[in-house]
């Protein structure tokens, strides 16, 4: 058979048992897998023709060695036929709605061909068939007889997983003693004289003496004596017969039933005979589909499915030996149920009602059904997810050097990772210097490959001298050096800026390294966190990743339309270190600050001191960064109006809200308005120069910068104290019966609330007051007016109260009975009873209040544990619902079968990424418009630029391409 | 059009409009140049030049796997949300159920929410008059007996007695004059509901068992408290709240209620049923159709997010969710029992959760899989056809394919 080049389509369908014997490559006999020498036995389940495992060894079947053979399929001649597990509610159904003698479908041609239809239609319409059948199922069912050939039909029992009875109703053994008591007269009822022979005659319309004949027992009342007898007695003299039907006989049963019919039933007929669902013949699975391990001490381990052939075939030959000797047919009949359940176990080893397989271990047997299923499963864990070459994992750490675009690679990694080189006259001296350096010089290479396709692997002995072969035509598998495009990735990928492409600096140590404003997309810390890199095999999808998937194209997040990247945490405190208050900086300071950055000159400066030095602000050197054409106007989360007028910061200033992550508004305008590399340069410097300005004014926070005076401490005691008093005062209006309560709630839900609200109101006075006490250079205050970490509720917990301890959004109350630990009175529904926090972080917990807190923190853990995996599965639901989604060049979004789902993308084909939510208007009309009248470009090619007509070449690399790049156009050209 | 501007003329108008911009587009630039009292024509083609490079950048590209985005956009800030079942939406008297729970839910589309609510607003007649919207609290909310007046047990005479307070009837019933009238009606509820003959002397009635005994006695109390004598079973309380009107910048009386009867509700007199909605998507389907459905599912999930500060979420991305949950035209749930589970694909279904099953039935129905989708490619190992997977790249110079530069649009 030739193996396709490309997949064009799966067709799913039952196989013919006849096809298993033309595809086998041998029966199966022997239960043996290898002799005592250690091969393997012929017309064994190791049949050399199934396969080869074993290096070295050839296929007996198709001549190639292990790893070229994907195996063969070999078979079992089974002594009797078997049901298939998987199709017995299928065969339930067939039997029942198809007639016992002719096999023909219980419908009436009009019925059938309404079902048809039906299903027909549905299929058309895409939708679910399975209702369809279900009706043609129970209304054939219906038919007592054949409508057909009229012969009588009956009911069906299925006994799980594999026995079928058939039902017959019967005259009962003891029929004459049912008719004699139900003659009786019924004690309960004095009118009641019960019935006579002659009555009963009568009452019947039977001859009295065929009455007496039945009364004593010597007339067999059938048919229809026994309705008659049934109705004048209102007596049931049937019983149940139970009539089991082996798989042949179902197996000729089905044989009989015609394609047309079966078509009715949603089974296509030139694929799938129904009978094809009794196995008569068992196909072998390939020794590649169940390899056996050697073990460290030579034994052999093999799979569980070649364990359970084993089983199959022992149990095959002990009931055809039976046979053959004319055994009593009970034994057949148990061989034959125990090859069932060992066939059944071997398709499908977790059967309610059948006991598992097992192990000798005592471990179920994982068959083929399992191999299938699940996360680990063959689909989701082989097929949808695949092991790749080319990759790497390491701890990740930070190196705010590396322009985001960048990762750092540790040597050993890159020397592992190969890139392709076509050997052209251009790259010869090149790629034979890769090659001279071998596998463990640093940009060297590991492999060869001649132009006749052969694979040469370069090593220590021969690199010298493979080098000097290395010609045009040649392939070089080099290491990765500076400048390649690699795709990096931090688990758990929840959405697509969790992989980007990173162009590779190889560097020392054993970690990758990645600039810290890359950390919000991937959301990665650095306390352990690993990190997967995948080196790009294809010259396309290099080209791919550099133009989609590089850090800078993913700057704004689809989510919300905004950057997700920009500064974060220290980055923030410096920027609003360096332009609060516009501290000044003398020359040597203000070279320092932007020292990191690529200004090389200093601007003007602000004025001069006292002392006749000049001086430049913060805000002056923070306007170095920003392209000269920018216009900005808002307010920043601190809360003072930020302005930018033609790239220079007038007042304002900068934090979060200007250049962090999540929306910073200079870094999405720089984005949006200007170009990604632009953002990019400007998120590069920011960092840098926030970092020289944090380290200039010096950052630092230690437990003195949460105290608070003592005087403020008491004030916060006396703020606690009353809301204790208003808690208490609450409490005896409650006991008193005398609370109103809120509508809809009890007067207990309404006590709760009440105190809930006073002590939150305590604890955000104690903030208050906490907070009148920091300065206004306090780092932690810093840091939470500049959005760089925390917020100014940490600060309260940590210099005020901690507040209320809350389980499922209420007090505590659980513990004791009416009480929450025993050192409170029973009932006591005071504050510090029921876990509210009066110290402070800094001041310190009671046991008591620790333990409450404890409490509050274990439910945040649970929560988190739970939502974790609920939203996890959320999300594979989501993605796999709509991942066939893609919008089309005509505007629609459609899914990969030409569905339309949407006319236009969001109903205005505005795409997510590039208008935040938030947006009404992205377009800014007057101010396009008041550009072109007043013409206020530098150049035509601006002009021509912001008219649309000439777009911005596409920036591919750090090193190189237009625009902004490292090298400042020093004539540095990429390579490749 | 360009009656409106005095200075658009024809000449302007016909530049602008050769490029292919959106109305409401086009509009803004007429305005703007109005408001600068008119440009010359190259500096209109320029203006609109520039804006259609503009509106050409912010529109969605061909080939974006907007899908996948989408469905990330939405999965991704599923990890912030609380698991916090219970918490007062917006109006502090109903519990409703929120966070990752009601996101759940919402996908699933489940056909009773876990708290189903209503918000229901009124007709202006009704809307700013606080005993006119009781009216109409009056025909919603259940009235159960217990409302109504006192029932007290008389075991040694085996009957019940109902003692019925008058200014409540008067006040639940405000378009009935007389009390007795009323009670009369109340009585024979009675009677309907358990089976029973009552007495009735003015306000108070009297029923009992037929034959005396002490479990029946007790039954019957049981059965009679939860008899509804006016309003909708399934609306258990309504609060009337006082919000501003969008529409007429005035206030009004807004009811939310626990329970949802939509229906029913929205034949309600006075109820503006054009503002009025269920978070049961199931009973909005019902009642008002798929259109309304997807819309309410957009606002409910919506309303979720903001309510745990996530409404930077943009509402494109809700809009082909419930985009496609709608677009057989009924409402189907996301995952196994729906949009997953009726893919053509075998192969999708099977990757995605009960394999064996979907393999089997593919079997017997003898199924082909053409292999369209995303997850089949990737099973089989092809490119997918989305993204730059539906992109054929050719490869090769013009020249060497014998071909001449095709000449550029613009």
């Amino acid at each position: 058979m030739q193996t396709p080049k490309e997949i064009g389509a799966i067709q799913f369908g039952l196989m013919d048992p006849e096809t298993y014997r033309d595809m086998s490559a041998t029966k199966i006999i022997t239960a043996d897998t290898y002799d005592d020498d250690g091969y393997p036995i012929d017309m064994g389940l190791m049949d050399p023709r199934l396969g080869v495992i074993d290096p070295g060894l050839e296929c007996r079947t198709c001549g190639s060695h292990s790893g070229s053979c994907n195996g063969h399929f070999g078979h079992i001649e089974l002594a009797a036929p078997v049901i298939h597990v998987g199709f017995t509610k299928l065969i339930r159904r067939l039997l029942r709605s198809t007639c016992r003698e002719c096999g023909r479908l219980s419908l009436t041609a009009e019925e059938q061909d309404e079902f048809r239809d039906g299903l027909q239609r549905n299929e058309e319409l895409g939708e679910d068939w399975t209702d369809v059948l279900k009706s043609a199922v129970r209304q054939a069912r219906k038919a007592s007889r054949c409508p057909h050939c009229s012969a009588p039909q009956h009911d069906i029992k299925h006994e799980k997983p594999t026995t079928y009875y058939e039902v017959q109703d019967v005259l009962a053994g003891d029929y004459s003693e049912r008719i004699a008591s139900a003659m009786q007269p019924d004690p309960d009822d004095e009118d009641d004289s019960g019935m006579s022979p002659s009555e009963l005659a009568e009452e019947s319309g039977l001859d009295l003496s065929r009455v007496n004949e039945i009364l004593s027992g010597e007339f067999r009342p059938v048919g229809e004596d026994r309705k008659k007898l049934e109705k004048a007695l209102d007596a049931d003299l049937t019983e149940e017969d139970m009539n089991k039907l082996m798989p042949s006989d179902i197996r000729d049963w089905f044989e009989d039933i015609p394609d047309e019919d079966i078509e009715t039933l949603g089974i296509d007929p030139s694929r799938s005979r129904p009978e094809w669902m009794i196995l008569t013949v068992l196909p072998v699975p390939p020794v590649t589909a169940r390899p056996s391990i050697t073990l460290d001490n030579g034994q052999r381990s093999e799979d569980d499915l070649t364990h359970k052939l084993v089983d199959i075939i022992r149990i095959n030959q002990r009931f055809m030996e039976n046979r053959e000797a004319g055994a009593p047919q009970l034994i057949i009949e148990d061989l034959w149920e125990l090859l069932q359940y060992h066939v059944t176990t071997f398709v499908d080893n977790e059967i309610s009602g059948t006991p598992p397989a097992r192990h000798r271990s005592g471990r179920p047997l994982k068959t083929l059904s399992q191999r299938l299923k699940g996360k680990e499963g063959r689909f989701r864990g082989s097929l949808s997810g695949k092991r790749v070459n080319f990759s790497a994992r390491t701890v990740i750490s930070p190196d705010p050097t590396l322009s985001l675009n960048e990762v750092g690679v540790p040597e050993r990694v890159a020397r592992e990772m190969t890139q392709t080189m076509n050997v052209s006259e251009r790259n010869l001296d090149r790629a034979q210097q890769y090659v001279r350096n071998g596998p463990e010089g640093h940009p060297g290479a590991n492999y060869v490959k001649r132009p006749d396709g052969r694979r040469l692997k370069v090593t220590e002995k021969n690199c010298e001298e493979l080098a000097e072969k290395i010609g045009v035509g040649w392939e070089v598998n080099r290491h990765l050096i500076d400048g390649d495009i690699v795709i990096f990735n931090r688990q758990p990928s929840l959405h697509r800026m969790s992989i980007m492409a990173h162009e590779v600096v190889v560097m020392p140590y054993k970690t990758f390294r990645l600039n810290t404003v890359v950390c919000p997309p991937y959301n990665a810390d650095f306390d352990g966190d690993e990190m997967n890199m995948h080196a790009l095999q294809t010259e396309e999808s290099r080209a791919e990743a550099r133009v989609l998937m590089r850090v800078q194209e993913q700057l704004l997040s689809p989510r919300f339309g905004e950057n997700i990247i920009g500064a974060i945490q220290d980055h923030i405190s410096g920027t609003y270190l360096l332009t609060n208050g516009n501290p000044e900086f003398t020359e040597t300071q203000a070279l320092d600050l932007l020292r990191a950055t690529s200004i090389d000159t200093l601007p003007e400066p602000a004025g001069e001191s006292d002392d006749g030095e000049p001086y430049w602000t913060g805000q002056q050197l923070f306007s170095e960064l920003l392209p000269d054409d920018l216009n900005l106007e808002f307010t920043s989360s601190a809360g003072d109006e930020v302005v930018i007028e033609n790239g220079q910061l007038i007042s304002g200033t900068i934090d979060e809200d200007a250049v962090g992550a999540f929306g910073g508004e200079v870094v999405d305008t720089l984005a949006k308005v200007h170009s990604k590399t632009r953002a990019r340069v400007f998120v590069n410097e920011v960092a840098s120069l926030a970092m020289r300005a944090i380290m200039h004014f010096g950052f630092s926070i230690g437990i003195d910068d949460e105290s608070i005076p003592q005087a403020a401490n008491e004030q916060v005691d006396e703020a606690i104290a009353s809301a204790y008093d208003r808690v208490q005062e609450l409490i005896e209006i409650y006991e008193a019966g005398e609370l109103e309560s809120l509508p809809g709630r009890t007067v207990d839900e309404t006590l709760e609330m009440k105190i809930m609200q006073q002590l939150g109101k305590a604890r955000d006075s104690a903030g208050e007051i906490a907070e009148d006490h920091f300065a206004d250079d306090n780092p932690a205050v810093v840091m939470a007016r500049s959005g760089a970490r925390g917020s100014m509720l940490n600060l309260t917990q940590m210099a005020g109260c901690v507040g209320q301890q809350a389980v499922r959004g209420e007090r505590i109350n659980r513990g004791y009975e009416g009480r929450t630990l025993s050192h409170y009175q029973p009932n006591d529904l005071s504050a510090e009873a029921h876990g509210f926090v009066e110290n402070s972080y800094r001041g310190g917990l009671t046991p008591r209040e620790f333990f409450f807190h404890a409490m509050g923190g274990r439910e945040g853990l649970v929560d988190t544990a739970v939502r974790t995996s609920k939203s996890g599965y959320l999300q594979r639901r989501l993605i796999n619902a709509l991942s066939e989604l893609e919008a089309q060049y005509d505007g629609t979004v459609r899914d990969t079968s030409g569905t339309v789902v949407q006319f236009e993308f969001g109903e205005d084909g505005t795409s997510p990424v590039k208008v935040s939510s938030s947006e009404d208007n992205p377009i800014d009309v007057e101010n396009i418009a008041d550009r072109i009248i007043d013409a206020e470009f530098d150049s035509e090619a601006e002009k021509e630029e912001f008219l649309g007509r000439k777009k911005l070449p596409t920036n591919i690399s750090e090193y190189a391409g237009p625009g902004l790049d490292k090298a400042q156009n020093l004539g540095v050209e990429s390579d490749d | 059009m360009t009656e409106e501007y005095e200075y658009v003329t024809d000449d302007i108008e016909a530049i602008v409009e050769d490029y292919e911009l959106p109305e409401s587009l086009l509009h803004r630039i007429y305005e703007t140049i109005e408001a600068r009292g008119g440009v010359d024509l190259d500096q209109a083609d320029e203006i609109a030049h520039a804006i259609h490079s503009r509106y050409e950048d912010s529109r969605v590209e061909a080939h974006d796997p907007v899908g996948t985005v989408s469905a990330q956009s939405i999965g991704e800030p599923g990890t912030q949300m609380t698991m916090n079942t219970f918490h007062y939406a917006g109006v502090a008297e109903i519990d409703v159920t929120q966070g990752l729970p009601r996101l759940i839910e919402l996908v699933d589309a489940r056909k009773t929410p876990d708290t189903p609510m209503m918000t229901v607003h009124l007709e202006e007649e009704y809307a700013e008059n606080r005993e006119r919207a009781h009216e109409v609290v009056w025909q919603m909310e259940a009235t159960k007996i217990l409302a109504l007046g006192d029932i007290s047990t008389n075991v040694a005479d085996m009957i019940v007695q109902v003692d019925l307070n008058e200014d409540t009837l008067a006040e639940r019933w405000p378009t009935v004059d007389s009390v007795d009238t009323v009670a009369q009606e109340i009585a024979e509820t009675i009677e309907d509901a358990l089976g029973v003959s009552t007495r009735r002397s003015e306000t108070l009635i009297e029923f009992g068992p037929e034959e005396p005994s002490y479990r029946r006695l007790l039954q019957l109390v049981e059965e009679l408290r939860d008899i509804v004598f006016k309003g909708l079973e399934d609306i258990s309380r309504v609060v009337i709240r006082k919000e501003d009107n969008e529409q007429t910048d005035g206030e009004e009386f807004v009811l939310y209620t626990e329970g949802s009867a939509f229906g029913d509700v929205l034949s309600i007199e006075g109820v503006d049923a054009s503002r009025s909605t269920s978070n049961n998507i199931h009973e909005v389907y019902r009642n008002l159709g798929v259109e309304a459905a997807r819309e309410t599912i957009i606002n409910e999930t919506m309303e979720t997010l903001k309510e745990q500060g996530l409404d930077d979420v943009n509402i494109r991305h809700l809009m082909l969710v419930a985009d496609i949950m709608t677009n057989r035209g009924e409402i189907e749930s996301i995952g196994r029992h729906g949009i997953s589970g009726s893919k053509d694909s075998v192969l999708a279904r099977a990757a995605f959760e009960v394999t064996v099953n979907h393999l089997l039935d593919a079997a017997v129905h003898g199924e082909e899989d053409d292999l369209d989708g995303v997850i089949e490619n990737v099973i089989v190992g092809k490119p997918v056809s989305i993204g730059t997977g539906d992109v054929a790249l050719r490869m090769g110079s013009i020249e060497a394919d014998g071909g001449t530069p095709e000449p550029s649009d613009d």
